[in-house]
């Protein structure tokens, strides 16, 4: 053991049997007497569980009673327990920073359960490894920050009305950006909406007037968010509505701007006319405008494809839905939907399916590899099922195209810090257990800006957007972590290394200064600017080169 | 679940019912029942020296019979209370036989075998119901074969059967070697004793079986030939009617799994249409194909059999094809479809809920986590199947409509 004792610095190592867990394989006595051997260390105490209240107020009377001012845990691991230690020292008095643990149970007992003396060995070096980081922290301070407990939700389709709607009536302020002079968003160019069997103005109307009638709603259409300043419970936004510029102040940010349908230019003689989009369909409907007696339906037009990978999600029911539509307004009109799958997932959509066929709908597979022609008059196409090729009459080809990003998507994904993927969708924390998040803390994302979805989805979405942003509107204050990252203004060169890595948006290039600052309410602490910085100017707070130095030091010294 | 565990605000009542309900939106009265553990939560530190010393093994239900486990357990080790339970059914002094061997090396005092259940009351402003689905249970459709075929299993045996932590520890041994090797430790015992009672007969037939068995085992261990079956139960007339959501992609997911521990490794997905509608999906399902060499056979299977080896023989029509074949497997996985969970009738009459005609909580489009009753929400496959992503996105809405109620008397979202 090279490093020699600090003047000041009494480590408290308290070791814990975990029951049998660890205590059961490894020589408790000998880790113990081993303990009280290294530097710094005033006191040493073997518990029978460290995590139990008798085991806590352990911790808690010996801090003062031997005057302890760093405090290890060698027990099981900081995942789970590390807040639970780390508060008991803070209600001890002592800075809730000057804390560390080493697993000495998932990387020794466990996984040595037969080697009792490797595994005994293992830990000492674990609980050395802990002390002389120990020896080596500071304190650290989380910042208390005041917060705006109003939120702007940009886009007002569905999902944005939804969220905006939830959160005022949470009773917090809100203001609605939407960009076309109306609000409503996609819904205003459908022609009926299944399953529901309404026209879209319902839905629209209902949930336009009950915004207009509610007193914490601002809504600001022919308007756009250019510019947003700030963070999470601090943001300013500057919203655009003519010639006129307004500046807001916000908690939170919810995205909802929506998806567009793809325009098929080339693909199947496109023309707008006799070969249209669903859309352009709902709006031909609309208008009572549609004559046709054979209609085809081509799904998968544009997606499933090299160039746009992914399956639109809704393109499959809203052609059942207008097939139904047709059907039941005349029943002789001919309809076939050539389809590779038919995505009817769940309930309501396999049901619209069933209706469809028992109406006469006409369903024909296709091959990805040999995909139908239209030659002006007749659909031709290799039948997968009837294994010969057929021709179908058409007067009227519908195109289903997928949804694709909003042209402006990049740009407020760059404004906001926000990530969007490789087809222009936003991006969520995780796609599975954060999916209405962004990794961003105060940014949170719904509707078909996230991906294509059906109104019941996109309401959904709409207020499990305004859940999550609420819970940040709700706090009192904020609080930033002890362990986060520091850029040395004096040192750093300015290469954005660290921008590039940082994984939550958090540190910001100060242009006139040249060189990057870290947002410590929005660092979590991850390290990666850290370790990126080739002028070592980022450190993180908590893991410092010394301190790991330390560590590391210990690991080689056995 | 770590999170929900650990939350100053969240209170979690686990292995508890409710079993009285009355009151209106923003008063609700709930009885809560707790089962007894026979355990004191707050001593237990889930260190599992109790379970390690306990002599009575039980077939484990959490993996399905697989494996055992003792009268004192938990599930599994990441499983939030963090507590162990004690089975009453098998426990010797439950049972009023002699033991007590758990209270005896129990350091945190924590094993009490008088422990009675007990009976919590709330008051609430509104309620969430997340009861979540059931398996479909595929002994309804005998032609599959399945409880009487040992390979042929469920998605949920076969998810069992890929966890790292479940009963093979992640490798994919046929379910008639699992048994068979069960089976084999139980032998030699039955052998001996015959012999001691000198049953020539029945220590004849033992033997040959022991012969089988060893060669079973020897010969299949590992399962390298897979088929996936969709739609069990589901876009079914005779089960449910409804598309269960979320089967193409376990079945996907489990198929590129099972190549990634076993490069072997050959699937063969059985389906009518690939559902992959979620983000990523249809791309995984591409590279399921291509990087793990998934087949996706667009077809019905009619039947399965067996063979003299154990073989499941899948026989099915090759739409693309145009005929009926039969291939053999070493293991066929059911897509079982989401069945509304047992226990939603029950609930459902406590608290006044409507269901749907599928036995699903009732919500509408245009108000997907409002219920008939003002105030109670639902949210995940209590309300039909959905899938990780979607259930998640629907608890933070149903979350949204229980805060909203304390503002605005639980007005619908849209009328
Ligand atoms: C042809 C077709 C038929 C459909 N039929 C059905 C059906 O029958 N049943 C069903 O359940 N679903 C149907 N859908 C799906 C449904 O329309 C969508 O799920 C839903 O409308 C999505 O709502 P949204 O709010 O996410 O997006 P949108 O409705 O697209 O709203 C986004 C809003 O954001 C605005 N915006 C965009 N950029 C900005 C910006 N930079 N700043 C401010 N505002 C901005 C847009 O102007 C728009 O108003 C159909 C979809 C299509 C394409
Ligand atoms: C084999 C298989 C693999 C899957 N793989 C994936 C996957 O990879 N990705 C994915 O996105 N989805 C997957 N899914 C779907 C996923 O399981 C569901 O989306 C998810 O579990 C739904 O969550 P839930 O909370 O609604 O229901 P559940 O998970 O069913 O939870 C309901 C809970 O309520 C409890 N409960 C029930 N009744 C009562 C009562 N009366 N009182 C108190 N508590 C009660 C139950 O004990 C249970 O804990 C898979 C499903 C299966 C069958
Ligand atoms: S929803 Fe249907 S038409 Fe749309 S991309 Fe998916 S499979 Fe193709
Ligand atoms: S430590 Fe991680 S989260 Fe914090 S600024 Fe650096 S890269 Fe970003
Ligand atoms: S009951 Fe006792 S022995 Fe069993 S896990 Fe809990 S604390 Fe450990
Ligand atoms: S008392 Fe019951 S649970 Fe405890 S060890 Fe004996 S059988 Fe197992
Ligand atoms: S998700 Fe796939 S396997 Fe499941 S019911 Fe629907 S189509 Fe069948």
């Amino acid at each position: 053991m090279k490093n020699s004792a600090q003047d000041d610095v009494r480590v408290g190592v308290f070791i814990c049997d975990c029951g049998s867990n660890i205590a059961g394989y490894l020589e408790m006595k000998e880790l113990v007497e081993f303990a009280k051997t290294l530097p710094n260390v005033a006191f040493v105490q073997e518990n029978l569980y460290t995590c139990s209240e008798g085991g806590i107020n352990e911790i808690k009377v010996a801090i003062p009673r031997e005057n302890l001012n760093r405090v290890v845990v060698a027990s099981c691991t900081p995942r789970t327990h590390e807040p639970l230690f780390m508060s008991a020292c803070e209600e001890a008095g002592l800075n809730p920073y000057l804390f560390e643990m080493a697993n000495i149970r998932d990387q020794c007992s466990w996984v040595h359960m037969r080697e009792r003396e490797a595994g005994t060995n293992r830990a000492k070096v674990q609980i050395a490894m802990a002390v002389a980081k120990a020896a080596k922290l500071r304190e650290l301070n989380r910042i208390q920050l005041s917060l705006s407990h109003r939120a702007m939700v940009i886009g007002g389709g569905v999902a944005g009305m939804s969220a905006a709607l939830a959160l005022a009536n949470m009773g917090y302020e809100v203001d609605l950006v939407e960009k076309r002079d109306r609000l409503g968003g996609i819904l205003n160019d459908l022609n009926m909406i299944l399953p529901t069997h309404e026209p879209p103005d319902k839905l629209v109307n209902n949930l336009v007037g009950r915004l207009q009638d509610h007193p914490k709603v601002a809504i600001h259409t022919g308007a756009v968010v250019t510019k947003t300043e700030g963070y999470v419970g601090n943001y300013v936004a500057t919203i655009q509505h003519n010639d006129t510029e307004n500046k807001i102040k916000c908690g939170a940010v919810i995205v909802a701007i929506g998806a567009q349908p793809l325009k098929p230019e080339g693909l199947y003689n496109y023309d707008g006319n006799k070969v249209i989009t669903h859309i352009e369909l709902e709006s031909k409907l609309k208008l009572g405008d549609v004559q046709a007696k054979n209609i085809s339906i081509i799904q998968c037009v544009g997606s499933r494809s090299k160039e746009r990978t992914y399956c639109s999600r809704i393109c499959c029911m809203t052609a059942v839905k207008n097939a139904i539509l047709f059907k039941e307004a005349s029943p002789d009109t001919k309809i076939t939907i050539f389809y590779r799958d038919m995505q009817m997932y769940g309930v309501e959509n396999e049901e619209l399916f069933r209706k469809s066929k028992r109406l006469g709908v006409r369903y024909v597979t296709y091959d990805p590899d040999r995909p139908p022609r239209f030659d002006g008059e007749s659909v031709s196409v290799y039948h997968l099922r009837m294994g010969r090729d057929m021709i179908v009459p058409t007067d009227l080809l519908v195109l289903s195209t997928p949804l694709v990003a909003q042209d402006d998507a990049s740009e407020i994904s760059t404004m906001l810090k926000v990530p969007i993927n490789e087809n222009g969708f936003f991006l969520e924390g995780h796609v599975k257990l954060k999916p209405l998040d962004f990794a961003t803390d105060g940014v949170y994302l719904c509707g078909n800006a996230r991906f294509p979805s059906t109104i019941r989805e996109a309401i959904s979405q709409g207020l499990g957007a305004a859940s999550r942003a609420a819970g940040v509107l709700s706090k009192e204050a904020l609080f930033t972590s002890g362990i986060v990252a520091d850029i040395n203004p004096d040192t750093c060169c300015g290469c954005l290394g660290c921008v590039a890595v940082c994984p939550y948006g958090a540190i910001n290039f100060i242009e006139n200064r040249g060189v990057c600052q870290v947002n410590k309410v929005l660092c979590k602490g991850c390290g990666g600017c850290a370790a990126t910085c080739p002028s070592g100017s980022a450190r993180l707070d908590g893991f410092s080169n010394q301190q790991i130095y330390a560590q590391i030091e210990q690991a080689m010294a056995v | 679940m770590l999170d929900v565990g650990r939350h100053p605000k969240i209170n979690v009542l686990a292995y508890s019912e409710v079993v009285d309900f009355n009151g209106e939106i923003g008063n609700f009265n709930v009885k809560v029942r707790r089962k007894p553990r026979y355990i004191d939560a707050s001593r237990c530190t889930a260190c599992g020296a109790c379970a390690e010393k306990c002599p009575t093994k039980v077939p484990n239900e959490f993996n399905f019979g697989f494996d055992d486990r003792k009268a004192i357990y938990k599930d599994y080790a990441q499983g939030i209370p963090s507590v162990f339970t004690i089975d009453p059914d098998h426990c010797k002094v439950i049972l009023g036989g002699k033991c007590g061997v758990c209270q005896k090396v129990c350091q945190a005092k924590a094993v009490d075998y008088e422990q009675k259940e007990s009976f919590v009351d709330l008051n609430v402003a509104s309620v969430i119901v997340s009861t979540g689905y059931e398996l479909f249970d595929a002994t309804q459709i005998p032609e599959y074969g399945y409880g009487r075929m040992p390979n042929v299993i469920s998605s949920l045996e076969m998810e069992r059967l890929l966890s790292a932590g479940g009963p093979t520890r992640g490798h994919l041994s046929r379910p008639s070697v699992i048994y068979g090797e069960k089976r084999l430790k139980e032998l030699p015992k039955l052998i001996k004793k015959a012999e001691k009672d000198q049953k020539e007969d029945q220590k004849q037939i033992l033997e040959q079986e022991m012969k089988r068995i060893e060669e079973q085992v020897h010969k299949y261990h590992t399962a390298k030939k897979l088929a996936f079956i969709q739609c069990v139960g589901s876009r079914d007339f005779r089960f449910h009617k409804y598309c269960s959501n979320y089967c193409c992609m376990h079945s996907i997911k489990e198929a590129i799994i099972a190549r990634e521990h076993e490069h072997e490794t050959e699937s063969y997905i059985f389906y009518m249409d690939l559902r992959t509608v979620g983000k990523g999906f249809e791309e995984y399902k591409v590279r399921g194909a291509e990087v793990s060499g998934l087949k996706y056979i667009r077809g019905r299977v009619a039947e399965i059999l067996q063979d003299e080896e154990m073989n499941p023989v899948v026989y099915y029509e090759d739409t693309e094809k145009r005929q009926v074949v039969g291939m053999t497997f070493d293991m066929v996985i059911l897509a079982n479809a989401c069945s509304p969970s047992k226990g939603i009738r029950n609930i459902s009459e406590l608290l006044g809920l409507e269901l749907d005609e599928n036995q699903f909580v009732r919500t509408s489009p245009n108000n997907p986590l409002d219920t008939n009753v003002p105030g109670i929400f639902s949210c995940g496959c209590a309300q039909g199947p959905l899938d990780i992503p979607e259930s998640v996105a629907q608890a933070s809405s149903a979350a949204a409509r229980a805060a909203e109620v304390v503002m605005t008397e639980g007005l619908p979202i849209a009328v």
